[in-house]
C-alpha cells in the first residue's frame, strides 16, 4: 500500500477522499452518519413494531415482578403507622432499655393506628417475626382506642404482660425501618439476634434451605431423568418417516395438550398405594397384599409427575437440533472405521448438545420453579421451595417472606444461567 | 487393469438385487467386476440406483440378494467400520465440532494408533492435498473447495485400498469442479487406489475414469471405457446420456455385415453401423454425434448416401457453431461445425445436403 506505484494504493486514496481518514460520502458527508440516516427508518419502524410487546411486557411483567422483589427487602408495614415508636428507635441505640418515652411512643402511636385501623398491618407485620403476636396488638389497639393513662408502661402492661417480652420489642426495632434484609435471613435459615449479630435459627424450625437444597435435587434428577428418557425419542423422532414421526410427535405433545390438574390427577390414580400399579404388582405376585409401594405424596411421586410434565421440554429442542444433523456424519465416521458406539459418543452425540443445553436448561429452570404438582402430588417430602413461596402468599401473607425466597431463587437461577454461559456458551442454545 | 477375471477382481458385485419395499427392485441383477486400482464411475440420472450400489459396498445398505465381494472375500455381513472402505460423501460430512486435524485424526484414533504416528500422516495427508497449513480451522472455516481436498485427505488418511466417492464435486462450482477433477484424478494415480466414484455429471465421468458404468432403471447399460461409451454406444438410452446425440428413427432396409442402409420414415436411406441388429425390417433408432454430421461433399467419404435438410437456426458458441436442422420432418437435429477461418457460413431457411461416415452412424435398437 505504500508503494505509490501500487495500483490499490491509489484506489484507497481516491475512495478515501480527504485526508483525516474518515470514509466520506460522494458528496462529502461522513459515511458512518449517512449509514445511520439510511437505516433510521427501518429501524425506528421496526421499533414501533415491537413496542406494544414491549410496553405488555412492562407492565404485566416487569414492573409486578419489580414491585414483589422490592417487598423482599421493603416492608413499611411498621414503620409507616408507628411514626414516633420509629423514632424512638433511631434515636436510641440497640440495646437501650425502653424507658417511658418509647411507651408513650408506643402507645401514642398505638391509638393513632387503632382509630386508623392500621393496627392489623401492624401486628401482622410483627407476627412475622413474632408469631402469636398479631392479636396482641388488635386487642390492645381496641383497649387503648378506649382511653390510656400514663404512666403508660405500666397501663400497656396491665392490659398485656406480653408487652414487656424483649423479642417483641427486638421485632418492632427491626421493623422500624422499613428497608430489612431480616426476610432474607430468614429465607436462608437465620436470624438476627437482640443484640444484632446473625445466627442460625433453631433446629426444628431449619426448613428453607433443606427446601432450597431439595428443590435444586430433585430438579437435577429430573432434567436427568428427562433426558435419559427423551433422547432416544427425540432421535426415532428426527430420524423415523415423516408419516411415523408426525404421529410420535403427537403422543409426545399429548401432555401439552392435556390440562395440568386431568394429567397429575391421572397419576394418582395409577400411583396411589390403592392404585393400578400397585393392584397390578399384588395380583403378579410381586409385592405382597401388605407391602403395597408409597408412590405418590413424597419425593418419588414429584419425580414421576414432574418428568411426564416436563418431557416435551427436553424432546422438542434435542428434536430440532437432531434433525438437522445429517446422517452422513455417522456414516462418515462409521466408514472411517469407528464401531457404532463410538460414532455416536464423538459424532452425533457431540452435534446434539446445543439441543441438550437448550433442554436441560429449560426442564430444570421450570422445575425448580414447579408449583403445582409437588403440591398435588407431593405429600410433606416432596414439597418444593416454591410451594413454600406459595404459602407465604396465600396462607400467613408474609409477602416479603414469599418475595426474599423467589428472589433467591431467581438469583439461583440466573447464577446457574451464567455459569452454564461460560461453560459451553449461550450461542450453543438451540431452543427450537 | 482393466482385467475383469473373476479372480482376479478387487471388488465384485454378483447378481446383487437390492429392494427397499419388496415391491420393486432398485438394483437389478447387477454384475461388476472392479480391478485394482480402477477408477471405474457409476454414472446415471438419478433413481437409477448408482448410489444405492455404492451404499451396498459402503455397508450403509444390505443386498437383498447377491453376493459383493471385496478382495476375494464376501463381505456382506461385515459392518461398515471392519470393511476399510474409505468414503468421501456429497456434502463432505466433515466433523464441524472437531478441527481438521481432529477431523483426519478420527480414523487414527479408532484404529488405536500412537499420537506420533497420527501426526506424521495427518501432516502427510494435508500435505498432499495442499492444506497443511489448516489442521486447525474447523471445516466451517473453510470455503467448499477446501472442504472437498480434507474430506478427500480423510478419507484417504488411513490408506484404504479401496475409496468410494458419492458426487464428491456436486456442489462446487465449475471451475472448481474441473480442478479438483484433476487433483482427484492426479491422486489417484500417483496412489495406485481403487476408486468407485458416483457422478451424474457425464463430463466428470469420460474425463476421469478408467471405465465407466451407465445405470438406468437399476440395470447397468454398458460398462466400457470413456471413449467407447461416447463413440461406440450399445443402446439408445447410452448413446442419449452420454453427450449431445442426433436421433433417426427408421427400419433395416439393407444388412450386410458390418454396414447397413436404413430407410427413414420420410423415405430417405441412410448410412449407418449396426450395433444388436439383428435382422432386415426391424425398427432402429439411428445415432449420430453432432460433430461428425458434415455438410459438405467434399469431406464425404465416396459412395456415402446424403438426405436434404433445411437450417432453422445457426448459434454462435465461440469454439464452434451450433446449427439446428429440419431433417426427415422434425427439427432438432444438430450439427456443429468448428469455428475455424473460412469455415461456411449457414443461414436460417437455407437448403443443404447433410451425411457422414458410415460408421459414425450407429443404428441401436429402438427405446
Amino acid at each position: 500500500m505504500a508503494n505509490a506505484l501500487d495500483p490499490h494504493a491509489a484506489i484507497a486514496t481516491t475512495a478515501g477522499g480527504v485526508t483525516d481518514g474518515a470514509l466520506r460520502t460522494a458528496d462529502g458527508r461522513p459515511l458512518v452518519r449517512a449509514l445511520a440516516r439510511s437505516q433510521s427508518l427501518a429501524r425506528r419502524r421496526a421499533f414501533l413494531l415491537v413496542l406494544p410487546l414491549l410496553a405488555f411486557i412492562l407492565i404485566t411483567f416487569v414492573v409486578p415482578i419489580g414491585q414483589m422483589l422490592q417487598r423482599s427487602f421493603y416492608n413499611d408495614g411498621f414503620s409507616a403507622h408507628m411514626p414516633q415508636l420509629s423514632q424512638w428507635f433511631a434515636d436510641n441505640p440497640r440495646g437501650t432499655e425502653p424507658d417511658e418515652a418509647a411507651w408513650t411512643a408506643l402507645a401514642t402511636d398505638l391509638k393513632a393506628s387503632a382509630e386508623a385501623r392500621t393496627i392489623g398491618v401492624v401486628g401482622t407485620r410483627i407476627n412475622y417475626d413474632v408469631p402469636g403476636t398479631r392479636s396482641l396488638f388488635t386487642s390492645t389497639g381496641r383497649q387503648v382506642r378506649r382511653g390510656l393513662e400514663p404512666p403508660y408502661q405500666a397501663a400497656l402492661l396491665d392490659i398485656n404482660e406480653d408487652w414487656a417480652d424483649p423479642r417483641l420489642w427486638s421485632a418492632m426495632r427491626d421493623a422500624s425501618s422499613p428497608v430489612t434484609g431480616n426476610f432474607y435471613l430468614a429465607a436462608v435459615d437465620r436470624k438476627r439476634g437482640d443484640d444484632g449479630s446473625i445466627s442460625q435459627v433453631e433446629e426444628r424450625q431449619q426448613v428453607y434451605v433443606m427446601l432450597f437444597m431439595r428443590t435444586f435435587w430433585l430438579s437435577l434428577v429430573i432434567t436427568f431423568v428427562t433426558f435419559v428418557l427423551g433422547f432416544p425419542i427425540a432421535h426415532l423422532l428426527a430420524t423415523l418417516p415423516m408419516r411415523k414421526s408426525n404421529l410420535l410427535m403427537i403422543l409426545v405433545l399429548l401432555p401439552f395438550w392435556t390440562s395440568l390438574l386431568v394429567r397429575t390427577t391421572s397419576w394418582m390414580v395409577l400411583l396411589q398405594q390403592q392404585g393400578v400399579i400397585n393392584d397390578i404388582l399384588v395380583w403378579l405376585g410381586v409385592i405382597g397384599g401388605g407391602q403395597r409401594l408409597q408412590m405418590i405424596y413424597n419425593q418419588t411421586g414429584t419425580i414421576i409427575a414432574m418428568t411426564h410434565i416436563l418431557l416435551p421440554f427436553m424432546i422438542l429442542p434435542l428434536y430440532s437440533v437432531m434433525r438437522t444433523i445429517n446422517p452422513s456424519y455417522v456414516r462418515a465416521a462409521r466408514s472411517l472405521g469407528a464401531t457404532s458406539w463410538t460414532a455416536f459418543r464423538r459424532v452425533y452425540f457431540p452435534q446434539t448438545l446445543p439441543g441438550l443445553g437448550a433442554g436441560a436448561l429449560l426442564v430444570f429452570i421450570l422445575a425448580v420453579g414447579y408449583y403445582i404438582t409437588p403440591a398435588l402430588v407431593g405429600g410433606s417430602s416432596g414439597q418444593l421451595i416454591s410451594n413454600m413461596i406459595a404459602m407465604h402468599m396465600t396462607d400467613t401473607l408474609n409477602w416479603s417472606m414469599a418475595a426474599a425466597l423467589a428472589a433467591l431463587l431467581l438469583a439461583a437461577v440466573l447464577l446457574l444461567y451464567w455459569v452454564y454461559d461460560r461453560m459451553v456458551g449461550i450461542d450453543n442454545l438451540k431452543l427450537g | 487393469m482393466l482385467d475383469d477375471r473373476h479372480g482376479d477382481s478387487f471388488v465384485a458385485f454378483e447378481h446383487v438385487q437390492k429392494s427397499y419395499d419388496g415391491q420393486t427392485l432398485v438394483v437389478k441383477d447387477l454384475n461388476l467386476s472392479i480391478g485394482k486400482g480402477e477408477f471405474l464411475t457409476m454414472l446415471g440420472p438419478s433413481g437409477s440406483g448408482k448410489t444405492t450400489c455404492l451404499m451396498m459396498l459402503a455397508g450403509f445398505e444390505t443386498a437383498t440378494h447377491g453376493e459383493i465381494r471385496l478382495g476375494g472375500r464376501p463381505i456382506n455381513q461385515v459392518p461398515p467400520h471392519k470393511r476399510g472402505i474409505g468414503m468421501v460423501f456429497q456434502n463432505y460430512a466433515l466433523f464441524p465440532h472437531m478441527t481438521v486435524g481432529e477431523n483426519l485424526s478420527f480414523p487414527l484414533e479408532v484404529r488405536g494408533m500412537s499420537k506420533a504416528d497420527r501426526e506424521t500422516r495427518i501432516a502427510r495427508a494435508l500435505d498432499m492435498v495442499q492444506m497443511g497449513k489448516f489442521a486447525n480451522r474447523r471445516p466451517a472455516q473453510l470455503s467448499g473447495g477446501q472442504q472437498q481436498r480434507i474430506a478427500l485427505a480423510r478419507a484417504l488418511v488411513f490408506d484404504p485400498e479401496l475409496v468410494l466417492m458419492d458426487e464428491p464435486l456436486g456442489a462446487l462450482d465449475k471451475q472448481l469442479r474441473e480442478h479438483m477433477q484433476f487433483e482427484i484424478k492426479h491422486l489417484h494415480e500417483r496412489l495406485g487406489i481403487t476408486v468407485v466414484y458416483v457422478t451424474h455429471d457425464q463430463g466428470e465421468a469420460l474425463t476421469m475414469s478408467d471405465r465407466v458404468a451407465v445405470f438406468n432403471d437399476g440395470r447397468i447399460q454398458q460398462l466400457a471405457a470413456p471413449a467407447d461409451l461416447y463413440e461406440r454406444p450399445e443402446n439408445s438410452f447410452v448413446a442419449q446420456f452420454i453427450g449431445e446425440n442426433n436421433k433417426l428413427p427408421g427400419t433395416i432396409e439393407e444388412l450386410s455385415g458390418d454396414k447397413a442402409l436404413v430407410r427413414l420414415k420420410t423415405g430417405e436411406l441412410i448410412d449407418a453401423t449396426p450395433v444388436n441388429i439383428k435382422e432386415k425390417g426391424q425398427q432402429t433408432l439411428v445415432s449420430i454425434r453432432p460433430e461428425r454430421v458434415e455438410f459438405k461433399p467434399e469431406m464425404m467419404p465416396p459412395g456415402a448416401h446424403m438426405i436434404g435438410a433445411e437450417v432453422c437456426d445457426v448459434i454462435y458458441m465461440g469454439d464452434i457453431l451450433r446449427a439446428r436442422l429440419k431433417v426427415a420432418g422434425s427439427a432438432d437435429f444438430v450439427m456443429k461445425m468448428r469455428n475455424t477461418i473460412g469455415q461456411t457460413r449457414l443461414e436460417p431457411g437455407q437448403q443443404i445436403r447433410i451425411g457422414w461416415h458410415p460408421a459414425d452412424a450407429r443404428a441401436l435398437d429402438p427405446v
